[in-house]
């Protein structure tokens, strides 16, 4: 089937460095306000007074972190806000060299998905790991949140610097 | 049931602020280069048209999209200088909705020889004397600020 | 079921590249016109076009595939857009089945297309906005993280070493060294190669990822009595399925793609497959990384939970083993040009089951083929089943 592929023409890098083809070049202008809706706003609130928060479907009884005010399995409104612990245990992890651009990095960014002590069982979240030497990092290790102290904290999931390996 | 839950005090709305931080780089595609290339290095406008339909498209394509016929150089043919106002409007905002200081002026030109109706800006326009179906010229820009981009042209003019 | 048998009847591609000089309108257009060459129709004969295509923010036009269409042969016909990421690829060519088997229509294009390289600073960046904008994107995610993370949950759970992983990369590179269209085929890659490449996000390395790739598929469909008039090897779509998990994908069991498998059932069962690693000749699953082909192997229920990589290791999925993996080499070897990749694997299944794949070319008549796509935030599942 070699004659059913089309010869298409492959450029390099250098042939748009050099300027041997015409491109035009567009930014796009696209800024966001989003509504953060209610669960996700009780979230960040109670992330700024350092906690984490759930919610408790009755019907499937799962705490779902992030909270949400729908169960998406039981398809019926979630019932009640309920806390839960900012410790948990390593579900899986990476370490990352390479930043969203593909820069490239000389220490590992470590995110880690992290189930949450209090949550229903796999209920984890993404998050980043520190104080923490990157070969040391194991599947079901325990770990604690490291908040960051009151006055630096906005209503953000990074309110939590990270989180430590459990001494 | 109808809303899941309402808010007890309007403060308690909360606004998360983002953005996409991307940008793109656009080539101009197999015929789209020569189509600017013939009108930055010689100041000509062309057209391709089909062996198969006989349709006349600016700026030149690669392909008929009527019925897929490979549109190869063989099928140049060349369009303007002139043409015919097909439609035409006066703009008064820009993209962020801000008052322009002067109106600009965008037409749509039906090119002699070609099917196709080609967008641009309109220049040396008297407003009273726009009609549709007047004839227009194009004029190019001088051959060293030409960089091989759709507004080499510079605008149509009545005439 | 009371529709029409549906078959595909022509397919059609373009070179993946890494950066096209053809604008995608035009990569579009090359692939259809090859489509309709390998089976000699003209655009007047096909009555609908179905356009897959990923996230506009590649191409960096909003509403690409309105855009897309002169060049997918779409002017003044009904024309329909489907878009589940990498999924895509596989959902494409089930939407254009139900545009025939419906009755609705005789004939179908099916086109997919993707153009990647015009997205800058880097096409990863595009995939940043997949992630939760709140509670995700401020720790500065990339979707590496996805893929590693995932590929750390399989690997945990079944205890397996990058070397038993590495195997699927090799093997799909190597066979991409016979495909015309591809991109990063090489005939004498080893898994020492793979091991020695840079580390992203462990346990990904560079070798065990598809490329960044330009590229477009197209194929045609046409229902029973027209298929057979215009091709004496029409080959058969047997089975579709798709399937959708939660958007909270860390609240996922990440070692089991549940989504594959809830589509391979519902394929198999409209093909009246009961045994499926029986009765599937070959497979082409979505192999964007190494470990996705072991994932999604076990998800088809073609091999147990685990048991993939020692499949691999054993030389089953070989081109000359017992049930054949990539043979065309894959999203590894040929390319990944999102939503084009998995009408790649449909074309292949077309060609192997005619006897054109040439050098490629499964040997022993290979009757049966499934090929399955995956995508959005690794919650989507497509499959289709075909046969002669």
């Amino acid at each position: 089937m070699e004659h059913l592929v089309y010869p298409t023409r492959g450029l390099s890098e250098q042939a748009f460095e050099k300027h041997e083809v015409l491109f035009e070049t567009w930014h796009v202008k696209a800024e966001y306000a989003w509504d953060t809706g209610v669960a996700i706003g009780k979230y960040l609130d109670a992330l700024k007074n350092g906690r984490l928060i759930g919610r408790r479907c009755f019907k499937c009884k799962r705490v779902m972190v992030p909270p949400r005010m729908f169960c998406e399995q039981c398809f019926r409104p979630t019932d009640e806000w309920v806390y839960v612990q900012d410790t948990g245990t390593v579900k899986t992890f990476s370490l990352c060299y390479v930043r969203w651009d593909m820069v490239r990095l000389k220490e590992p960014e470590i995110p880690a998905v992290i189930d949450l002590d209090g949550a229903s069982k796999g209920m984890g979240i993404l998050h980043k790991l520190g104080e923490v030497d990157p070969k040391a990092v194991k599947v079901g290790m325990r770990v604690q949140a490291v908040w960051k102290p009151a006055a630096e904290r906005t209503g953000s999931i990074t309110d939590i610097a990270y989180f430590k390996p459990i001494q | 049931m109808s809303l899941l839950h309402t808010l007890e005090h309007p403060t308690d709305a909360r606004v998360w602020r983002g953005n996409l931080p991307l940008y793109h780089r656009y080539t101009a595609g197999i015929a789209g280069e020569k189509f600017l290339r013939a009108l930055k290095d010689e100041g000509k406008l062309f057209g391709a048209k089909c062996p198969r339909c006989g349709y006349v498209y600016v700026p030149t394509r690669l392909y008929c999209e009527r019925d897929a016929a490979h549109l190869d150089d063989t099928t140049w043919v060349p369009v303007g200088p002139e043409g015919e106002l097909v439609s035409f409007t006066a703009v008064y905002v820009d993209l962020d909705g801000h008052r322009l200081e002067k109106p600009q002026w965008v037409g749509l030109v039906r090119l002699d020889g070609a099917s196709s109706v080609t967008m641009h800006y309109l220049g040396e326009v008297k407003p009273e004397a726009l009609r549709v179906g007047m004839r227009v010229r194009v004029v190019l820009k001088p051959t060293n600020e030409r960089v091989g981009s759709i507004k080499d042209i510079a605008y149509f003019k009545p005439i | 079921m009371g529709l029409r048998r549906v078959a595909v009847v022509g397919a059609g591609m373009t070179k993946f590249v890494r950066r096209a000089q053809e604008t995608g309108r035009e990569l579009a257009w090359e692939a259809v016109s090859k489509a309709l060459e390998s089976c000699e129709m003209t655009l007047d004969q096909i009555d609908c076009v179905v356009m897959g295509t990923a996230p506009d923010a590649f191409d960096g036009v909003h509403m690409k595939s309105e855009w897309l269409a002169d060049g997918a042969g779409a002017w003044g016909k009904p024309y329909m857009r489907g878009y589940v990421g990498g999924g895509t690829g596989v959902f494409a060519p089930a939407q254009g089945w139900y545009h025939v088997a419906s009755g609705l229509f005789d004939t179908c294009l099916v086109v997919c297309e993707e153009k990647m390289s015009p997205t800058q600073p880097h096409p990863q960046a595009a995939f940043n906005s997949i992630f939760d904008n709140i509670t995700e994107r401020p720790l500065g995610p990339n979707l590496l993280w996805i893929f590693a993370i995932e590929m750390n949950a399989y690997m945990n759970r079944y205890g397996l070493k990058k070397e038993d992983i590495a195997l699927v990369s090799v093997k799909n590179k190597r066979n991409a060294a016979d495909h015309p269209a591809s991109l990063l085929g090489d005939p004498n890659i080893t898994v020492q190669d793979v091991l020695n490449s840079e580390v992203l996000a462990w346990p990904v390395q560079r070798l065990d990822v598809s490329p960044v790739t330009d590229g477009a598929v197209a194929i045609v469909l046409a229902a029973d009595s027209v298929a057979r008039r215009v091709t004496p090897k029409p080959i058969w779509i047997e089975g579709i399925g798709w399937c959708l998990d939660t958007a909270y994908w860390t609240n996922r069991d990440l070692s089991y793609p549940t989504y594959v498998e809830e589509a391979a059932r519902r394929a198999y069962a409209m093909a009246g497959i009961k045994e499926p690693r029986k009765e599937i000749h070959i497979a082409e699953p979505y192999d964007p990384f190494d470990y996705k082909e072991l994932h999604h192997l076990e998800g088809l229920m073609l091999f147990d939970k685990g048991k993939a990589p020692e499949a691999t290791a054993l030389g089953i999925t070989q081109r000359n083993g017992d049930l054949p993996v990539c043979p065309s080499g894959g999203l590894l070897g040929v390319g990944n040009p999102i939503a084009a990749a998995g009408l790649m694997k449909i074309a292949e299944l077309f060609w192997q089951l005619r006897g054109e794949a040439g050098k490629r070319q499964v040997p022993g008549n290979p009757r049966r083929g499934v090929a399955q796509a995956w995508g959005d935030l690794m919650q989507v599942g497509t499959v289709v089943v075909m046969g002669k």
